[in-house]
């Protein structure tokens, strides 16, 4: 039988099989775990962050082959960026540096950006100083007069 | 690396002498069986050798009351619609499991869609239907009791003869799907009270793209596909030569060596499954013990804390083929309908990994795969957050509670938002 035929690209397949980033902080700075509605899996990330900056982030997965690597690869794209940068992070980017996943595994994606999301949420909680525009208190919506 | 193919309810290869069957009905003996010439003379003798060789399988009166089809999922439309159609007038409802292939199941879900109804009897923790649970099921519109011999995804036998017996005292055409078991389980579709019957002989290392319907002469069924008069008008289409000769020497073949093959089926299974308890911990076998209720092919794990896809590909990359009913192999994102209807908590279905042993496996071969398994479980459990909150005490086993912890689902639940389907 052939070697050369996988469910995924060798990209994905290279993050299943050999997953950066896995693992547990020991003094996270933020954690989150989340699960898909869609599917049951479950995703966890804890991240180091000092000074504004992830300095690391590493994963736990109950997941498909692709869930397992899309959190390997959000782990690998988030790791150095600044709080405000990975609040802006997108499922895209991990799709994009994974080389494409299969539409119907899209999802796993997203949970890797909502796990990182859900990071950062308790990271903002433990420090609600580091909250953009938080000192001055919230602002009201504008009231067009 | 080493290559072990361990998915034969998904298909098997082609027997050599099968294989050599066939060759010269694509080349020299070309002919159309329709064609009134040698041509399709010489042809229309190989089908009828065909016939009789599918009638002995199961034990058919006639080899008239052998039809082909494309393929097994066409021989259970035929069965179902076709049934469904020429009994309309009597009634529109239809008996059947909650645990029939999709084949079965999608066929009835058009049906109500023209107006008949069904009854779909539950199973038990097993995926047994209780025959007096087919009875209750039946009213006075009945048209058609259907049911599989042998479950496609844990391997539970049903009691079709006591089925056939219900159905025969109430006068109700009985449809059998064998697709899964022909070959593997001997079947008497007189002795058995059977009407109709599905089977494939890519199941038993016949070729793809031919299928088999049985039809006793007192069932009657209309013709879904339209055409030519084929196969006594009831299946219009041309009818693949090739892999009708060469289904029909598989299935002589398989008559012949169903109790070798059984038997060595029945011994892999076996040590499969007591060196997989043995090295995993945290697993559980899905369907019947080995043994009289269980098809010897059959075996349906689930190992928990991690999930089926990557068990899978992890056995794939270690040369090991595989199948599983996780909703994240499913296109529709859904667990096997099979190992809900069983009630099988959804993370125990999560985990699910099905593997299905063949005549050419050995012991070795089995040896080579609970030490890999074991292998990649490890991996997996080191990957997963589930493992290491339940070895915090933050959640519970399903397979062999600690006490400690919440249930998996009630977790899952609590992360996702909103109740685990």
């Amino acid at each position: 039988m052939s070697d050369t035929y996988t469910l995924y690209n060798p990209t994905v397949m290279d993050h299943f099989m050999n997953p950066r980033n896995m693992g547990d902080i020991k003094d996270a700075d933020g954690v989150g775990e989340v699960g898909a509605a869609a599917c049951g899996d479950i995703m966890k990330i804890s991240l180091k962050i000092k000074e504004g900056k992830i300095e690391d982030a590493r994963f736990n997965t109950f997941g498909c082959g692709s869930a397992i690597a899309s959190s390997s690869m959000a782990t690998e794209l988030i790791k150095g960026r600044t709080v405000d940068e990975a609040l802006n992070f997108s499922n895209q980017e991990v799709v994009t540096a994974l080389g494409g996943l299969p539409p119907v595994k899209i999802h796993c994606s997203v949970l890797a950006e909502e796990a990182l999301k859900a990071a950062l949420e308790d990271y903002l909680k433990r420090h609600p100083e580091k909250v953009a525009g938080q000192a001055e208190g919230k602002r009201e919506e504008p009231v067009t007069v | 690396m080493r290559h072990v193919f361990l998915d034969h309810q998904s298909t098997t290869p082609v027997l050599p002498e099968v294989f050599e069957a066939m060759r010269p009905y694509f080349t020299e003996a070309f002919g159309n069986p329709s064609s009134l010439h040698r041509y399709g003379l010489q042809v229309r003798d190989a089908l009828a050798k065909a016939r009789a060789q599918f009638a002995a399988l199961i034990d058919a009166e006639s080899a008239e009351d052998i039809l082909f089809t494309s393929g097994g999922t066409e021989a259970v439309n035929l069965a179902v619609k076709g049934a469904a159609f020429a009994n309309q007038r009597k009634g529109n409802h239809i008996v059947v499991s909650e645990v029939e292939h999709p084949a079965v199941l999608n066929s009835i879900e058009f049906l109500e869609k023209q107006g008949f109804t069904s009854t779909k009897v539950k199973v038990d923790p097993i995926g047994w239907v209780d025959p007096d649970d087919v009875r209750a099921a039946i009213t006075d519109k009945t048209i058609l009791v259907s049911l599989h011999y042998a479950n496609h995804d844990i391997g539970t036998i049903q009691s079709v003869r006591e089925i056939g017996k219900i159905a025969s005292e109430k006068a109700i055409p009985f449809f059998v799907d064998a697709v899964a078991s022909a070959g593997w389980l001997p079947i008497d579709v007189q002795a058995m009270g059977i009407h109709l019957l599905s089977f494939a002989p890519h199941r038993f290392y016949g070729p793809k793209g031919v299928g088999v319907l049985y039809r006793n002469r007192r069932a009657r069924v209309v013709s879904i596909i339209h055409g030519g008069v084929q196969e006594g008008g009831r299946r219009a289409g041309t009818e693949n030569v090739p892999a009708i000769v060469g289904g029909g020497l598989a299935a002589e073949v398989a008559l012949r060596e169903m109790p070798r093959r059984i038997a060595h089926a029945a011994k892999l299974q076996k040590r499969l499954w007591e060196g997989l308890k043995a090295e995993v911990p945290y697993i559980k076998l899905n369907g019947p013990e080995p043994g009289p209720k269980r098809i010897s092919t059959n075996l349906n794990i689930s190992t928990e804390f991690i999930e089926g896809e990557g068990q899978l590909l992890l056995c794939d990359m270690n040369g090991i083929a595989v199948a599983s009913g996780s909703s994240c192999v499913s296109k529709s994102l859904k667990i096997s309908h099979v190992l809900a209807a069983i009630g099988l908590e959804h993370a125990l279905a999560q985990g699910n990994l099905i593997m299905t042993v063949g005549k050419d496996n050995t012991e070795d071969e089995i040896d080579y795969v609970i030490e890999t398994f074991a292998r990649i479980v490890q991996k997996l459990r080191g990957m997963s957050p589930m493992w290491d909150e339940f070895e915090r005490g933050i959640i519970d086993s399903v397979i062999a509670p600690t006490g400690r912890g919440k249930s998996f689902t009630e977790h899952a639940s609590a992360v996702s938002g909103k109740p685990v389907h």
